[in-house]
């Protein structure tokens, strides 16, 4: 059965480089559109890498940040200094 | 030379562990008086994880930070006269029964929080359920903040506290977090933690904030998201209770599976009224009850229950049963408020044809076959003066005090009805999972209060309805009864007749 880790984040011009960096780093990405949020799944995990979302930002982005734009999720989540991720595996 | 940085993960641990200690004047299980009685065995408190892993400091900071953002968005809203933006005069009615029926859920949960907090010994949870105590504060704060610009237009929110603490329907809300309150504190943590808060809370404040936005509601999806941004770290502790009593015990395998089947089937009748909101309340409706049910409690609640399989934790009971009422439960509900409309302090209507192609668009197997010909029967009966009321007080359920007006799984042209015997008195259920909720603790739901017992036992102003609805201070008129005839109905096609003036 399918494990969906997943992310909601607001739909606005703050998040918009974190949801481009997600769809980039995590193939197979599902994107679901509602007004003023977005919902990002990915089979077994999803990852939020800061070097891409600095690359898109162009500044330097702590992955705690996210605590600003985040509405809702799904997994297990891990965090460090360098990425942001939810996962069902072990 | 100067020092290297500090990790995130080390960080976190300097700034949280060793914020306790070993008590030595009094013995540390005077000083915890209340986490042992449940029969949770705790081996070691310092296996709790955080994976959010959220300091003090950068706390206050993130959360300064949202509340700037959200005040600048309410203070527009206001200056620009939002309110008569918003889709439809109908929209009101959704805050209405938001401020009366879950904000103070909000407040309830803020003291929740704070006595697992308190009463918790070990450091890592206690930290945790502090910051979540902190934050449903601000959630009832900021609600109140932002709808009490619609109190200066609208009617039915001006009492919200008072009638939350003696309206019928608002008992069940409120008898909810009652329990959870009265509960122990790792039970309270499943409860709201989990079962709440990581389960059901996203089919609230996700798809039905999405709806405040797609409705033109500006300061509420801006309330709501903020709230949920809050959440997300709730999401997070609460699995990680779940996880860390698992871990701890195999003892504590069957009494979490127990609060775990309870708080499942409490919560799933609690959202019946946001079922109600999503699919008749919002004028543009934005997804309906049963597509959140299957994408936030089949799919993300199967994602985690197949998760937690290792642990021996199967997906609650009745799951399966709630998941065949997503069919059903907004045209139940709003069915029982629009023949009760006389008495609840927020307006009703019937749902215009499109809006009833809508429904059926959304519920082919449903409500052609058995809601339709009831919402095209009263409207019939409405036009031909015979609008219909239920002026009988309904037998409410025991556990979940929502009124016997659910049908049998299976067969819905049948009221199911459950009853059971404690200390030579007959108790009244609206469904299995309510009965066996009563029946594993009778002593406690026995003293349940409910609304139209006490109002027969003479306890709320009188034996009138007009006794009744003064008792709930409610402005006879204006607060209860159909939307059509209303003065909010008035003021709104005001506000309509002077934007097309103005364009003239």
């Amino acid at each position: 059965m399918s494990q969906l880790a997943s992310l909601t984040l607001y739909h606005n011009d703050e998040a918009r480089p974190i949801i481009e960096a997600i769809i980039a780093d995590n193939p197979g990405v599902r994107v679901l559109n509602m007004p003023g949020a977005v919902k990002l799944d990915c089979e077994g995990s999803l990852v939020v890498k800061r070097a891409s979302v600095e690359e898109r930002l162009g500044r330097t982005w702590d992955p705690q940040e996210i605590h600003l734009v985040i509405i809702s999720m799904a997994g297990h989540l891990d965090e460090d200094d360098d990425q942001f991720s939810v996962s069902w595996k072990h | 030379m100067t020092a290297k940085k500090l990790g995130l993960k080390q960080r976190y641990a300097h700034m949280t562990r060793g914020l306790d200690w070993e008590t030595s004047y009094q013995p540390m299980d005077k000083v915890f008086p209340y986490d042992t009685f449940e029969g949770i065995k705790i081996k070691d408190w310092s296996a709790w994880e955080d994976p959010f892993r959220l300091t003090m400091d950068a706390y206050w900071k993130f959360q300064a930070e949202k509340e700037r953002k959200l005040y600048a968005v309410i203070d527009a809203f206001a200056q620009n006269n939002g309110q008569t933006g918003v889709t439809d005069g109908r929209y009101a009615n959704v805050l209405k029964l938001f401020l009366t029926g879950i904000s103070p859920e909000e407040y309830q949960a803020h003291r929740g929080f704070a006595y697992a907090g308190r009463h918790l010994r070990g450091v890592g949870p206690r930290v945790a359920a502090q910051m979540q105590s902190l934050d449903e504060l601000r959630h009832i704060q900021t609600q109140i903040h932002t709808i009490s610009h619609y109190n200066k237009y609208f009617d039915g929110l001006a009492e919200f506290p008072h009638m939350h603490d003696r309206v019928w329907y608002l008992s069940v809300p409120k008898s909810f977090f009652d329990d959870a309150r009265s509960a122990g504190p790792f039970e309270f943590m499943i409860a709201i933690g989990f079962a709440f808060e990581y389960v059901l809370t996203n089919l609230l404040f996700v798809p039905f904030m999405s709806g405040a936005a797609y409705n033109g509601d500006m300061s509420t999806v801006t309330f709501g998201f903020s709230a949920q941004s809050d959440e997300s770290r709730h999401m997070t502790l609460g699995i990680e209770v779940i996880k860390f009593l698992l871990e701890q015990h195999p003892d504590n395998l069957p009494i979490v599976q127990k609060w775990v089947d309870k708080w499942f089937w409490r919560g799933h009748r609690v959202l019946g009224l946001v079922a109600m909101m999503m699919d008749y309340m919002l004028p543009k409706p934005v997804m309906s009850w049963k597509e959140a049910w299957e994408i936030y409690f089949t799919e993300a609640g199967g994602a985690l229950f197949q998760d937690l399989a290792r642990y021996g934790l199967r997906p609650p009971k009745y799951a399966d049963i709630a998941t065949a009422e997503a069919e059903h439960i907004s045209h139940q509900n709003w069915a029982i408020f629009y023949q009760y409309t006389h008495a609840a302090a927020f307006h009703t209507w019937l749902p215009d044809a499109k809006h009833m192609d809508w429904l059926s668009e959304k519920y082919p197997n449903t409500f052609d076959k058995y809601y339709r010909p009831r919402f095209e029967m009263w409207g019939q009966m409405a036009k031909e003066g015979k609008r219909f009321y239920n002026m009988a007080l309904p037998q409410l359920c025991q556990t979940c005090q929502i009124p016997m007006g659910y049908t049998e799984p299976g067969d819905p042209t049948t009221i199911c009805f459950r009853k059971t015997q404690f200390r030579g008195e007959t108790y009244h259920f609206c469904s299995d999972g309510c009965k066996d909720i009563f029946e594993a603790e009778p002593e406690k739901f026995a003293q349940a209060w409910l609304p139209v017992h006490q109002i027969f036992q003479g306890n709320c102003g009188g034996a009138t309805i007009p006794d009744v609805l003064n008792y709930y201070r409610m402005n006879v008129g204006a607060d209860n009864m159909d939307y059509v005839g209303s003065p909010d109905e008035k003021l709104w096609n005001e506000w309509q007749a002077d934007k097309i003036r103005t364009a003239v």
